[in-house]
């Protein structure tokens, strides 16, 4: 079971690395050079903060656009071009096969994280010239992104298993967007009454919380981030994912390959 | 022991916009394909044949019924590991080279490493994909791709090997390749159930066929049986352009084609219209009792008014129409 997990992610990653995902790395290390050598001839004493932001923001945004846009052809690519035929005709149980798929994605995007956090130290080196204990807050940082990574997987991977990459992509974009506001969501809950109250609530916790998992903002003013933050959104995190992938196993289970 | 048994499997499927509307992709169906055989599933397009495939695959789920592959629950994972499947015009994860295609799909149906690579390396070279190292699959011709769709079907060394039109997209010789390798399994001990139009394919390899239309069963028989039939009539053909009176009076049928002539007559006419053609000194070229062809077989099952009786023969599984 295990193994055939493992080998349906191992070629999941292998197909995003061979489709040169990856080279969006270039992008990403053009863009924060650039970045970095601009800011220190403009900036005073905020180099550091404006290559922290904008370093992290781009990890994100460079990582959510290809979790959903991979994410949504994983399942239904495969349904169209018939690749799943041979596999789900072996040993191969559905929901193997999506659980090996969501790794695959989920490795691919740490990997590529790995990657852009080298260039983000690397440029806070190159303007700052050291660095300091607060800059291990960026870590934090980073794997909150990886969380968000993992839930917009999940959500992608879930829209996949029963609408077009079409669909799947507005379907995911638009939760990220929304789940971005979260907070503000909830905030306007807080304000309203009746049904309005009861529905703004309940869509403000159906959404995923992306505002709980964006620290960038912090990390890059040098505020402390309490490990019961790290905790909490580990926890949720993992359980958004899980009930995401839940979702799609069940979908996936059903749904006749035609 | 039967190596497949089709309890009853039908599929509808609910289209429109709202799926409210039915539509009967395949009536009950009842067959039984025993160990060992090379058993042809034939039709025209859109007959059922691939949706029949599919069920037994887990592909796409029954309406009702059920099926027993190799004695086991058709649903049972473990029952996998000893099938191998062609799906029809096979596409393939592009990016990589038949060798890391192969060695994925033998990963997934638990061929041991040590076994991966030779076994690999053994039905690269069955189906002639030779001298294709590190070629990806996007650049394989629909030809090749038809190979290596059906080297990762036996890649496992499967006791039970399904082949969804096979012989699609090959030239003569790659037809005739895989009809080679087909023979080769069932020599193996195996068991070939393979779905396609091309009569010719399965006259040749196939000890049973069924027959199916329109999502029904029309008929199972075995090939022999089916094309040794003789009618009762004899074909007879001579060298020349002209027909004899005498040949004439005996009721035959006669056909001019080029230099020859062929004259079909009752069997009981033989010896008469062998002497006809000595007194008239014409060159004699053969003389064959008329059999019944597959082709014809098939047409006749394919007549609307064989539609009530194609179920019942369905059920009848193993025994001839």
């Amino acid at each position: 079971m295990t193994a055939r997990i493992v080998h349906i992610a191992r070629n999941t990653f292998r197909e995003a690395v061979r489709d040169r995902v990856l080279y969006n790395l270039i992008a990403f290390a053009l863009l924060l050079s650039g970045a970095a050598i601009f800011v220190g001839q403009i900036s005073i004493d905020i180099e550091r903060l404006v290559v922290v932001n904008l370093g992290l923001s781009a990890v994100s945004l460079f990582g959510v656009v290809i979790a959903i846009f991979i994410g949504i052809g994983l399942v239904s690519k495969e349904i169209e071009k018939r690749t799943l035929y041979t596999v789900l005709s072996r040993p191969v149980r559905r929901w193997e096969f999506i659980i090996g798929k969501f790794f695959g994605l989920a490795g691919t995007l740490v990997v590529n994280t790995f990657f852009m956090a080298i260039g983000v130290f690397g440029a806070l080196l190159y303007v700052a010239h050291r660095f300091s204990r607060p800059d291990a807050l960026i870590l934090v940082a980073l794997y909150f992104i990886v969380l968000e990574f993992f839930i917009i997987c999940s959500l992608a991977l879930l829209f996949s298993s029963f609408s077009s990459p079409l669909l799947s992509a507005v379907f995911a974009f638009s939760l990220f967007v929304i789940g971005s506001f979260a907070d503000d969501l909830r905030g306007f809950a807080g304000l309203t009454h009746g049904f309005t109250r009861w529905f703004a609530t309940g869509a403000a916790y159906l959404v995923p919380n992306f505002s709980a998992l964006n620290v960038i903002s912090a990390v890059a003013h040098q505020q402390p981030l309490g490990a019961q933050l790290i905790l909490q959104n580990t926890l949720y995190a993992l359980f958004y994912t899980a009930m995401a992938l839940s979702g799609a196993v069940l979908i996936f289970e059903r749904r006749n390959l035609k | 022991m039967a190596a497949i048994e089709i309890l009853g499997l039908q599929k509808t499927y609910m289209i429109g916009f709202w799926r409210k509307r039915p539509k009967r992709a395949l009536e009950p169906l009842h067959l039984t394909v025993e160990e060992g055989e090379i058993f042809g599933f034939l039709g025209p397009n859109g007959a059922g044949k691939t949706t029949t495939l599919k069920m037994l695959m887990g592909l796409v789920f029954p309406t009702a019924g059920t099926a027993r592959i190799l004695g086991h629950a058709w649903t049972d994972p473990a029952v996998k590991a000893q099938i191998g499947f062609l799906p029809e015009q096979p596409y393939f994860y592009d990016y990589l080279t038949a060798h890391e295609l192969l060695d994925y799909y033998g990963q997934l149906s638990g061929v041991p490493a040590h076994d991966r690579k030779r076994r690999t390396e053994e039905v690269l070279a069955r189906v002639g994909l030779t001298d294709i190292k590190g070629l990806q699959l996007r650049k394989f011709s629909k030809g090749m791709l038809q190979r290596a769709g059906i080297a990762q079907a036996i890649l496992h060394n499967p006791r039970l090997v399904f082949l969804d039109e096979p012989m699609s997209g090959l030239d003569p010789l790659g037809r005739r390749e895989v009809r080679d390798l087909i023979e080769q399994l069932k020599q193996e001990g195996k068991t070939v159930f393979f779905s396609t139009h091309i009569l010719s394919d399965a006259e040749a390899l196939c000890d049973r066929v069924a027959i199916i239309h329109n999502g029904q069963l029309r008929g199972v028989g075995e090939v022999e049986e089916l094309t040794s039939s003789v009618q009762g009539k004899v074909e007879v053909v001579w060298q020349g352009t002209q027909v004899p009176a005498s040949m004439n009076a005996l009721g035959a049928q006669c056909h001019v084609t080029g230099d020859t002539v062929r004259a079909v007559l009752p069997e009981n006419q033989q010896d008469a219209a062998i002497d006809a053609l000595r007194r008239e000194r014409i060159r004699l070229i053969a003389i064959t009792p008329l059999r019944t062809s597959l082709e014809a077989y098939f047409v006749e099952k394919l007549q609307p008014s064989q539609t009530a009786a194609g179920t019942t023969v369905g059920t009848a599984a193993g025994t001839n129409a």
